[in-house]
């Protein structure tokens, strides 16, 4: 799931100050901000609370299924376009991705309300974890599932580093060193991997922008 | 061959000190630590922008060194180079006349003066010394043939005291796999955890050049223990600099006390001496490793 935090008040504000807007036209996520509870209804319906404090006219809001998916938002938008005509700026809870599918089916200006983080697991509700780079290049074959990539915060394949102390990350003290840790793991599944060195990562499978077309053969990141 | 890997293959004690280039321009203070630490060390090590802290690079303080007629150990940590850059400063390193190289991992940009910078990390040391060692090989890391290859002496770091031992050991073997002949340790408290280094590395074919800090001052004390990555000293000797009455000989004394137990068990010492360049021939004498 992708995670994303508010953004800073002051910046959102800011943004709709440098296009004087006064009407604003508000969109959620049904998927990832709904579960990290940033984007979802009732986060909507706070910010359209917080901007008519400060006088703004909130014209209107939803909060599509999945605002990533082009077609799905643009037929979600195209559903409340009384709404958004008259707005002068829209504000995005979503992530970077729902943002730019919403900028690219209206025509003012469209504002990200949120900041994306990573991609990461729910741990808790409320409490999420990053556990994936999207590296097009994946290790956890070799690392007992879990990924060095993300986890060390040097983001080493061969660990632990230098400052590794009592099992503890150098970085970052209060948490296990996942070098340690993939170690002791494959040792328990029964895969030794001593003498083992991981080589250097294929940077060029994360050249950006990536895109995949299934109906054309398989994609593969940036590669072309 | 240079001097330093002509006395560690002969069974020689070496002796290799520390130097941080400055953060500027002026050379004064780094040639006056060359001359001060030069005449009683084998290979002086020249650290790379160390504490992910802005300083003049390894390269061109390295030539200062040898310019001045001693032997350098030139650094690269994985930090600030993707495999491009390390690849061409290897060779650089080469054309200027630098035959040791001590590959690291790097403290992360958030420890230093540059927080907000994007820490490198494309290779990691095991592989940029697998690199190195296919340059003396002759070869890049593609494996295309080099217009002329160096024939570096290759070293890596150890901190022989963290635990668990067995990842630390696994990392070690991985770097003797890649090419690494010599390993310079972190500052070194417990003589036994030494001796088990020793013992596992021998087999392997790697000399181990143990570090000894000189804990200069009670500051210095809670600095490397609060601010310098993997360096913990134990309660025990920090209360043994606190609570003498003259902090900055009883850590000469100690050091000293360090690099003779140091000298019966490894191949060598690498002395940190924390500005305290002047101790350092004294410290080397005392201990009887140096006339």
């Amino acid at each position: 799931m992708i995670i994303t935090q508010s953004r800073d008040w002051a910046r959102i504000i800011a943004d709709l100050e440098s296009v004087e807007a006064k009407r604003v036209f508000l969109v959620g996520c049904g998927e990832c901000a709904t579960s990290a509870h940033t984007g979802g209804i009732p986060e909507v319906a706070d910010m359209k609370q917080r901007l008519e404090d400060l006088g703004y006219e909130v014209t209107g809001s939803t909060v599509p299924q999945v605002t990533c998916h082009r077609a799905g938002t643009r037929l979600e938008l195209r559903k409340h376009a009384e709404e958004i005509a008259p707005a002068d700026a829209v504000v995005v809870l979503a992530c970077g991705a729902g943002t730019q599918t919403v900028a690219e089916a209206v025509a003012v200006p469209s504002f990200p309300g949120l900041e994306s983080l990573f991609l990461g697991s729910i741990i808790h509700n409320g409490e999420f974890e990053e556990r994936c780079q999207m590296c097009g290049d994946c290790v956890l074959d070799q690392t007992a599932g879990i990924c060095p990539v993300t986890n060390c915060p040097k983001g080493l394949l061969n660990g632990p580093c230098g400052g590794m102390w009592e099992g503890k990350c150098d970085v970052l003290h209060d948490r296990d060193c996942v070098h340690v840790t993939i170690q002791r793991r494959l040792a328990e599944q029964g895969r030794p991997a001593r003498g083992t060195i991981r080589p250097p990562k294929d940077f060029s499978v994360k050249l950006k922008p990536g895109s995949v077309n299934q109906r054309k053969g398989r994609g593969t990141g940036g590669k072309r | 061959m240079g001097a330093f890997r002509e006395a560690l293959e002969r069974g020689e004690f070496v002796v290799t000190g520390e130097l941080a280039p400055p953060p500027g321009t002026d050379l004064t203070s780094l040639r006056h630590s060359v001359e001060t630490l030069g005449p009683y060390c084998t290979a002086l090590n020249v650290t790379d922008n160390q504490g992910a802290s802005l300083h003049l690079s390894s390269l061109a303080a390295s030539r200062v060194v040898l310019d001045m007629g001693y032997e350098p150990i030139f650094q690269q940590t994985c930090r600030d180079r993707n495999r491009l850059a390390l690849q061409s400063d290897l060779l650089a390193a080469w054309t200027l006349g630098l035959e040791n190289f001590l590959a690291v991992t790097g403290d992360d940009p958030r420890s230093g003066d540059h927080p907000k910078a994007k820490g490198v990390f494309d290779l990691d040391s095991t592989q940029l010394l697998q690199v190195a060692a296919g340059m003396n090989e002759g070869h890049d890391m593609l494996g295309r043939d080099l217009a002329g290859s160096p024939g570096f002496f290759l070293g890596a770091a150890m901190f022989p005291e963290a635990e668990p031992w067995d990842a630390q050991l696994a990392r070690v073997e991985g770097k003797i796999a890649a090419g690494a002949r010599f390993f310079q340790t972190q500052a070194i408290f417990d003589i036994d955890k030494l001796q088990r280094a020793v013992d596992a590395l021998h087999p392997l074919g790697a000399k181990v050049i143990a570090g000894v800090l000189v804990l200069r001052s009670p500051r210095a004390i809670d600095f490397i223990n609060q601010r310098l990555a993997g360096l913990m000293i134990p309660d025990a000797i920090a209360e043994r600099i606190k609570r003498a009455d003259d902090p900055r000989a009883e850590a000469i004394k100690l050091a000293t006390e360090q690099v003779r137990e140091i000298s019966q068990v490894a191949d060598g010492v690498h002395i940190m001496s924390l500005g305290l360049d002047s101790a350092v021939g004294g410290i080397l004498q005392g201990a009887g490793v140096r006339p």
